[in-house]
């Protein structure tokens, strides 16, 4: 790793500590729009705590002075106390940590289809350009951003479940669940695919692929089109470009050209974009695994939303946040480490 | 003028963005007319949807009812018209507070610069570290779901992305010698950022905010599909989609027996936001000074 790497790097982490200190301030700000009585719920990490609640608020300091509460708060989010949520009966981190692997088994499929399928269709629509196939892609981009994703998803499971009887809602089939709380079936990661992989077991595997389909093809739908419009339009740039024409008067077949040359270039550009893809796919998770009750993070955060779940909520957004700014990092580092000039410069 | 004209050619030149402006046109006319398209009972909240019994479950169709009753007997074509007005009104109320607030922040931080601009971008930098909807959620459910919690929520999400436009475009205005000239002959601040300054960059802020109209409609709508918005009955497409959920699996033999509850509101709220999507993505391009100028 060279100097400027280092440099570039360290200086990029020292720039996200203030903004997790201001994501911190802004969920802290939304507490204080609620009473001591009712922000005790957010340090409680038991039920029983709930009927001496006065002492909760003196333990606490949640009648000091605003700056004091916040230095505690921060003391005991940072040790992982993030309040009882109520709609679940567990503490808020528990609840996140139970939640995660259904959330993560989603994103392990969606992300890189996402990225997959939209580089390929915007490299095919650039240079295909003004021909029916970037067309094509065109419009299913703009349908793609303009659907309601949790539309998209009634529609899906209006046709698939409803009307062919394939492709039920949640994670698993009632035959697959009671094998996998039952001890035959060993549970390494929680990810059931991959824990049916590990049992070698075709039937979960199966079962737990079918009923990811249908989110998957919801997240990959509404977020493809994005990424489809600027990989075409940055490849777009990049087949202009004199290198290319260069490359072409050597003597290079244009197939290694656009492989070769054209489409390196033109995948700086798309991952800049790739922070705003996790705030498309983590959004997108609430909805989708609302729709399809697909028990995961977003699910349970929609569910304790509408019971007014508030410490399940703001734990939740604490939670979002963090990985959205460290996303926005890495999509900075790498970016970094492939265009030379950002780092110099 | 002369901005007009080059719209007018850009949407002429790219089909797509006459099929956006017929959409866009037609739920114009739609929320307009929506007292003589489907007349509220008199005495009533307009945007309360009209029932026709408690029955839970949706009937089809019929010549009273053209779209038919869903869940709880609301009349699916009163909903969806009602409906358009709905998004429109609060589509409109948070874009233009939204850029008020976005003038009004963005504007000092562009004009005064350094300490004042570096805090107001600090405070845009930690409503951007979250994703908007989540933001949204967390902030309805402090707030107390509801219409106005929603759009207290969005605007408070929403208005930085204007800040960031309208300090940026200053930025690009204070330093042209028109500006100078105005602060040589003695001018106030006041005065040269309302008579000068704003006028040169509230231009690309206008285009934006209006066509931000679709993402902000389409957001609400999530919020209220996931049941954080409007009460039960109100005019409003994600409550419809929501309400339209129990529905998906049909009669037995019949699966689709219920396709009208999911169909049609969801269809409105899709053309809708595909339309100011439609229309956006011709004129986006007017708002970058290089196609522009050319």
């Amino acid at each position: 790793m060279s100097a400027s790497m280092r440099t570039y790097i360290i200086r990029r982490l020292l720039l996200i500590i203030p903004v997790l200190i201001g994501v911190t301030l802004l969920i802290f700000a939304i507490t204080q729009l609620f009473s001591p009585v009712e922000r005790a719920s957010l340090y409680i990490r038991d039920p029983r705590q709930a009927k001496d609640l006065p002492s909760i608020i003196k333990k606490y300091g949640l009648d000091l002075p605003v700056y004091i509460q916040y230095f505690r708060w921060i003391d005991q989010v940072l040790h992982g106390n993030l309040g009882w949520s109520e709609s679940t009966h567990m503490p808020v981190l528990k609840a996140l940590i139970t939640h995660f692997p259904a959330t993560a088994e989603l994103a392990l499929y969606a992300a890189p289809l996402t990225i997959i399928i939209g580089i390929l269709l915007g490299k095919l629509a650039a240079i295909k350009k003004d021909t029916a196939v970037d067309h094509a892609t065109r419009i299913m981009a703009i349908i793609g951003w303009s659907l309601p994703s949790f539309w998209l998803g009634i529609m899906l499971l209006a046709i698939f479940y409803g009307g062919l009887g394939i492709f039920s809602p949640g994670r698993l089939s009632v035959w697959a669940e009671n094998l996998v709380l039952s001890g035959e079936f060993k549970v390494y990661t929680g990810l059931y695919t991959i824990d049916a992989i590990l049992n070698l077991n075709g039937a979960v595997l199966l079962d737990a692929l079918s009923h990811l389909a249908l989110p998957v093809t919801t997240l990959v739908t509404i977020n493809i089109a994005l990424l489809m419009r600027i990989m075409r339009s940055s490849m777009l740039e990049q087949l202009n470009k004199t290198y290319v024409i260069a490359a072409r008067a050597r003597g290079l077949k244009w197939k290694t050209v656009i492989d070769k040359h054209a489409t390196k270039n033109a995948l700086i550009s798309v991952v800049t974009i790739s922070g705003l893809l996790t705030a498309g796919m983590l959004s997108g998770m609430v909805i989708t695994e609302t729709v399809f009750e697909f028990k995961g993070i977003g699910y349970w955060a929609a569910h304790a939303a509408t019971q007014l779940d508030i410490p399940a909520v703001l734990g939740f957004a604490l939670f979002a946040g963090t990985i959205f700014v460290i996303a926005n990092l890495i999509v900075d580092i790498l970016y970094a480490y492939i265009d030379p000039r950002i780092r110099l410069g | 003028m002369k901005e007009l004209k080059f719209i007018l050619r850009r949407i002429r030149e790219t089909p797509l963005s006459i099929v956006g402006l017929a959409i866009v046109i037609f739920f114009t006319i739609v929320a307009i007319a929506a007292p003589a398209l489907a007349p509220p009972r008199p005495g009533r909240d307009p945007y309360m949807i009209p029932r026709y019994g408690y029955s839970p479950i949706p009937k089809p169709p019929s010549p009273e009812h053209p779209f038919g009753l869903t869940q709880g007997q609301y009349d699916l074509y009163y909903g969806v018209i009602w409906g358009t007005r709905a998004a429109y009104r609060i589509g409109v109320l948070i874009i233009a507070v939204s850029a008020l607030i976005g003038i009004i922040v963005g504007g000092l931080a562009g004009y005064y610069g350094r300490i004042i601009d570096e805090i107001l971008m600090r405070v845009t930098d930690i409503i951007f570290a979250f994703p908007g909807l989540i933001l949204a959620m967390a902030l309805v459910v402090a707030f107390g779901p509801g219409l106005d919690s929603v759009t207290l929520a969005m605007i408070l999400v929403w208005w930085p992305g204007y800040a960031r436009l309208i300090r940026g475009e200053i930025l690009r205005i204070r330093s042209e010698d028109f500006v100078e000239a105005a602060k040589a002959i003695g001018c106030s601040d006041l005065r040269i950022i309302v008579k000068h300054i704003l006028p040169n960059a509230i231009y690309p802020l206008l285009i934006m905010a209006s066509l931000d109209i679709g993402s902000v409609v389409l957001t609400v709508a999530a919020l209220s599909f996931l049941g954080l918005g409007a009460p039960e009955g109100y005019a409003d497409w994600g409550q419809l989609i929501s309400l339209s959920r129990n529905w998906i699996t049909g009669k037995p033999g019949e699966p689709f027996a219920y396709w009208y509850v999911y169909t049609i509101p969801g269809l409105f709220l899709f053309l809708f936001v595909m339309g100011w999507n439609l229309l956006g993505d011709a004129l986006r391009d007017v708002m970058d000074p290089m196609i522009r100028r050319r």
